[in-house]
């Protein structure tokens, strides 16, 4: 008997829980099958499966007479981007992230106070200033601009994530190494590191997802064709008021996942993690 | 000028065997620097000196042409006179509000019945491994299945919907746009309360529940009486960031209806992008700008005092 009274919540939550995750899956489940139909019955079940809207992948897409640029294009841009903000991500943010934990030097508290006040700062409030930088530093429309603001916007947060790391790890190891000889420096590269690799994994893969995901910086402050992202691409395709095509538009948000859901499937749980950690956005 | 540094930072390091002044100099200054150079360098660059320009920037008339033409507090009269200022204020306490409240029932609705209504650990991981998908997703596909699901055609699911009950299509981003956006950003930031509320009921001790059942408490007063307490402090810490990033944060917006239509969706931190990169207004864009970083200065004022920097740390390493 009392097993059936707290069987009545639990169900009443599966319940719950299903309606209101429903939609989520069901949008999902409609981008991955709208991209092999040139049409849809009542906009959600597919009559006629085609590999029409595949077609970006080997030909050019063209819109009222004007060709987009190549596919190929984006992906090499958006992979050079998120895989070069990753990469300064790391170095820049493994090095500082040592440093504040470990040593010390005057302006020690300063620094980690202001590095603490920049990771809650509105970021994006400063996209003016930040474009007359990068205009004055003629680095406005390359990706090696936008690269460097996003390393920067995030590596407060980087560097806060890995300072923990390093505070895990016991101050008994190093002298350890120190004691049979080792220099700081090859403590650190060879005893330290490795300890904390897999918080560097997890680290990384969020740098490069956050770096594959960008839009709004590379929408603001590149504008030719040759450098344009995957992101750019799939939003130019988008806000082409004639022809919305869902097919074609479902097909190259399905590209565009691919390695977001591959990571994710992959790395769910620390991703999960590291999400917990520091999400900026909303 | 750096000789001086040498001899006093040397003659503090006496207790270090090296008779090597260099030496010591650089094993005091030198693995820092090098260490925190580049860090320094980038946050120098891109953080602190647009902290500084966009604040002498908000007191200028700089246009497309680039020239600094100081004009005193001719942007805020001007603010202070914007006849759709008032529209866009009234536009963002709205949005907010309604987002934030979206947030933190949702947030914590699905935290209760993961954790703690579902016994079973695999389902509740599941179901908020499903709700992260939105977050994880790039903001311009997860606009696009929004498009999709408003779409003003019979082809949108909201009108296919209304079709099978024989109602017209309507268009609902025109009719509806700010619960259009409020919905959006709702049920992406709802994943970010549902982890850490998640996090600090799963670290209620379970004899406390088992306590309470022994006493007869019933479900409704063991959430009240046990959980609710337990979550108070993630609650406002919660509630405070995404106060703080629904403030400043518009990409979402930007990319489902531009602010539109009309003013319609306007919100304080998207007029001041529109203002400097549609109009090319940066004077009058950074005067906006500066109002939004006095407000987000003054809501991490009171973030730091009601956690502190210690708590605040603590908080933001969850898991």
């Amino acid at each position: 008997m009392k097993t059936q009274k707290s069987r009545l919540p639990s169900m009443t939550a599966y319940v719950v829980l299903g309606i209101i995750t429903l939609p989520i899956i069901l949008m999902y489940i409609w981008l991955l099958l709208n991209s092999f139909t040139t049409q849809m019955k009542y906009g959600v079940i597919p009559t006629n499966l085609t590999l029409d809207n595949w077609q970006f992948i080997w030909s050019d897409v063209v819109i009222n007479g004007t060709e987009m640029p190549s596919i190929w294009t984006a992906t090499l841009n958006s992979f050079l981007f998120a895989g070069s903000l990753t990469i300064l991500e790391l170095i820049i943010g493994v090095m500082a992230g040592y440093a504040l934990s470990r040593l010390n030097f005057p302006g020690r508290q300063g620094l980690l106070k202001t590095t603490m006040l920049l990771h809650a700062f509105p970021s994006v409030a400063l996209l003016i200033a930040v474009f007359y930088i990068l205009n004055f530093l003629g680095l406005f429309d390359s990706l090696w601009g936008v690269i460097l603001v996003k390393t920067a916007l995030q590596i407060p947060m980087t560097a806060w994530i890995i300072k923990g790391f390093f505070d895990d790890v016991s101050w008994d190891v190093e002298w350890a190494g120190l004691i049979d000889g080792c220099t700081r420096f090859k403590v650190w590269y060879t005893i330290v590191i490795p300890l904390i690799k897999p918080g560097i994994a997890a680290v990384a893969i969020f740098a490069f997802l956050a770096g594959w995901s960008e839009f709004l910086l590379l929408y603001t402050f590149i504008l030719s064709d040759e450098n344009i992202t995957l992101a750019a691409y799939l939003q130019k395709l988008m806000s082409n008021p004639n022809v919305i095509n869902y097919g074609l538009l479902s097909a190259v948000s399905i590209f565009y996942m691919i390695p977001v859901l591959l990571f994710f499937i992959f790395t769910q749980k620390s991703l999960m993690q590291v999400n917990a950690t520091g999400g900026k956005g909303v | 000028m750096g000789k001086p540094n040498v001899v006093v930072s040397a003659k503090k390091n006496t207790g270090n065997s090296n008779p090597n002044r260099i030496v010591g100099f650089l094993q005091k200054w030198g693995l820092p620097a090098v260490l925190l150079g580049p860090f320094l360098i980038l946050i120098t660059i891109f953080f602190i000196a647009p902290v500084v320009l966009i604040v002498i920037l908000a007191f200028t008339n700089m246009d497309s042409s680039m020239v600094w033409d100081l004009n005193g507090l001719l942007n805020f009269k001007k603010m202070a006179s914007d006849p759709n200022l008032s529209e866009i204020m009234l536009n963002t306490v709205f949005y907010v509000t309604l987002t934030l409240s979206l947030n933190i029932f949702l947030g914590l609705s699905l935290a209760l019945l993961t954790t703690y209504f579902i016994k079973q650990e695999s389902v509740g991981l599941i179901i908020r491994t499903i709700w992260m998908l939105p977050r994880i997703s790039p903001p311009v596909v997860y606009i696009l299945l929004w498009l999709w699901f408003f779409d003003p055609s019979e082809y949108g699911v909201l009108n296919s919907l209304r079709m099978i009950f024989d109602m017209p299509p309507a268009n609902f981003l025109a009719d509806q746009p700010m619960t259009a956006i409020v919905l959006a950003n709702g049920l992406i930031g709802a994943s970010y309360g549902m982890i850490i509320f998640s996090a600090a009921i799963k670290s209620i001790p379970g004899d406390l529940f088992m306590a309470a059942r022994v006493d007869g408490a019933a479900e409704r007063s063991i959430i009240f009486d046990i959980i609710i307490p337990a979550v108070k402090w993630p609650l406002m810490f919660v509630t405070l960031w995404q106060l703080l990033s629904l403030l400043t944060s518009y990409e979402y917006i930007l990319l489902l209806t531009k602010g539109g239509p009309l003013f319609e969706t306007e919100v304080l931190a998207l007029y001041s992008y529109h203002k400097a990169f549609q109009s090319f207004e940066y004077g009058y864009g950074s005067a906006v700008a500066l109002v939004l970083v006095v407000i987000a200065l003054i809501c991490t004022f009171i973030f730091w005092r009601i956690f502190g920097m210690d708590k605040m740390i603590k908080s933001s390493r969850i898991e």
